[in-house]
């Protein structure tokens, strides 16, 4: 078995004149959580349809298991458990025929691991799919993406109008899935708390480029929110590199710095400013410095 | 075992559960003996990766406060043993050699290190004033 459970090269996709994705380039460790960011439209459900083999990669190329998912969809599906947004399922089925009908497509399907989390989630497996409530269609799709102990759960948000409870049911099976056997999952979310609690890594995306990764600790430790002072209190903007965003408040300018807190105080000095307050910036700070916009206003709206 | 972890500054996550776990055993909230959750079971709890429990706990290891049973948990290990100060004392002895051995190649003499560690010593200890006030804060 290949070291790498997903390698993407190059990978650019266009619907028409507008690039969906352009030259990603990422590995994906077995044993890790990783989280995928960004705003819809942002690049990461057609990053995840490639790695299903519901798109083919027209330029690039994709792996998972070391296979091309779009040629060699049984032996690459049979090995990952998936939960969409959008949930659709066949509404006549009854839980249990629907459960039963997946198993189908999983030789490795555990009917005591399903049972049991049709107890914990007190499903009743007589019910229609019809019938039930949106977090109820949440549960059940994850028992069909989890109850095959795939190698890889891959989760499209989620999250995206669900209770905290059903929230924390999606939370616990990636937890489960990583913790018990090594398996490994991807999931996307704009929920960029959820992420920065659950990922050990994280792939940024903005207009369909990657714009940033790395392991979750790292990259915080590599952002710095300032606050600096300079002697001439009316100064403009100062232009570093470094500096990914900048907010004057009062006599003092906020910024979000990549790189060590020690370069920001020797630059800041050089150029007249003295850095006042320094700490590790969040996730969502590093976003909103890095896509230049509010991430929630773009997606709650 | 009650951890609270916080988005707001940026810390880490492992770093907040190894500064809190290190808190509760220094307050005796958990004593010498205590097993501490499994991986798994704290990950649940705080909703974090099982590998940033992980992380923690190896860290917490390699302090020499919690140990592992073989195939039977992790719990907090008993500073005041015998056989774990004697170990302390080992890592401490490292580390004063590699101190005093790079001090004689930067051409410190040993009065200097001894001023400059009194110095640091004091450095720290408001320091660990300052941050132990804010977990305790925290943790309420």
């Amino acid at each position: 078995m290949p070291d790498k459970v997903v390698e993407v090269r190059n990978l650019t996709r266009k619907f028409g004149d507008q690039t969906a994705l352009h030259q990603i380039h990422l590995e994906v460790d077995k044993g890790y959580v990783y989280g995928l960011v960004g705003v819809n439209g942002a690049g990461k459900t057609t990053l995840i349809k490639h790695l299903l083999g519901l798109l083919r990669a027209k330029e690039g190329t994709v792996r998972v298991f070391g296979l091309d998912p779009a040629s060699h969809a049984v032996e690459v599906l049979k090995r990952i458990g998936y939960l969409s947004e959008e949930r659709e399922m066949p509404e006549w089925m009854s839980i249990a025929e629907l459960l039963r009908y997946t198993s189908a497509f999983h030789p490795k399907w555990d009917p005591v691991y399903a049972t049991q989390l049709l107890q914990t989630f007190r499903l009743d497996a007589k019910k229609k799919i019809k019938n039930l409530s949106k977090g109820m269609r949440a549960q059940v799709g994850l028992i069909a993406a989890v109850a095959h102990r795939p190698d890889l759960l891959l989760l499209d948000e989620p999250s995206t109008g669900l209770d905290p409870v059903v929230r924390r049911d999606i939370l616990n099976a990636i937890v489960r899935t990583v913790a018990d056997e090594g398996r490994t999952a991807i999931f996307s979310s704009h929920l960029l708390d959820e992420v920065e609690m659950m990922s050990d890594y994280v792939f940024m995306f903005d207009q369909g480029k990657l714009v940033l990764q790395g392991q979750l600790d790292d990259v915080k430790e590599q952002h710095q929110i300032l606050s600096v002072r300079f002697s001439d209190t009316e100064r403009a903007r100062p232009i570093v590199p470094e500096i990914l965003a900048a907010e004057r408040r009062g006599s003092s300018w906020w910024m979000t710095w990549d790189g060590p807190v020690e370069e920001a105080v020797e630059c800041m000095s050089s150029i007249g400013g003295e850095v006042t307050q320094a700490r590790h910036a969040s996730l969502q700070e590093i976003f909103v410095a890095r896509a230049g916009r509010d991430f929630l206003v773009e997606t709650e709206s | 075992m009650h951890i609270e972890i916080s988005l707001q500054d940026g810390v880490p996550i492992y770093r907040q559960i190894v500064n809190q776990v290190k808190y509760l055993v220094a307050s005796g909230k958990i004593r010498a003996g205590d097993e501490v959750p499994p991986i798994r079971t704290l990950a649940e709890q705080l909703h974090v990766t099982p590998n940033t429990i992980v992380k923690a706990y190896g860290e917490l290891e390699n302090a020499g406060i919690l140990f592992k049973r073989r195939g039977a948990g992790t719990y907090v290990a008993d500073l005041q043993s015998p056989l774990a100060r004697k170990e302390q004392r080992r890592i401490l002895e490292q580390r004063a050699d590699a101190l005093l051995t790079e001090a004689s190649q930067l051409n410190f003499s040993f009065e200097e290190v001894l001023e400059l560690l009194s110095k640091r010593n004091a450095i720290i200890a408001k320091s660990l004033a300052t941050t132990s006030s804010k977990e305790k804060f925290n943790a309420g």
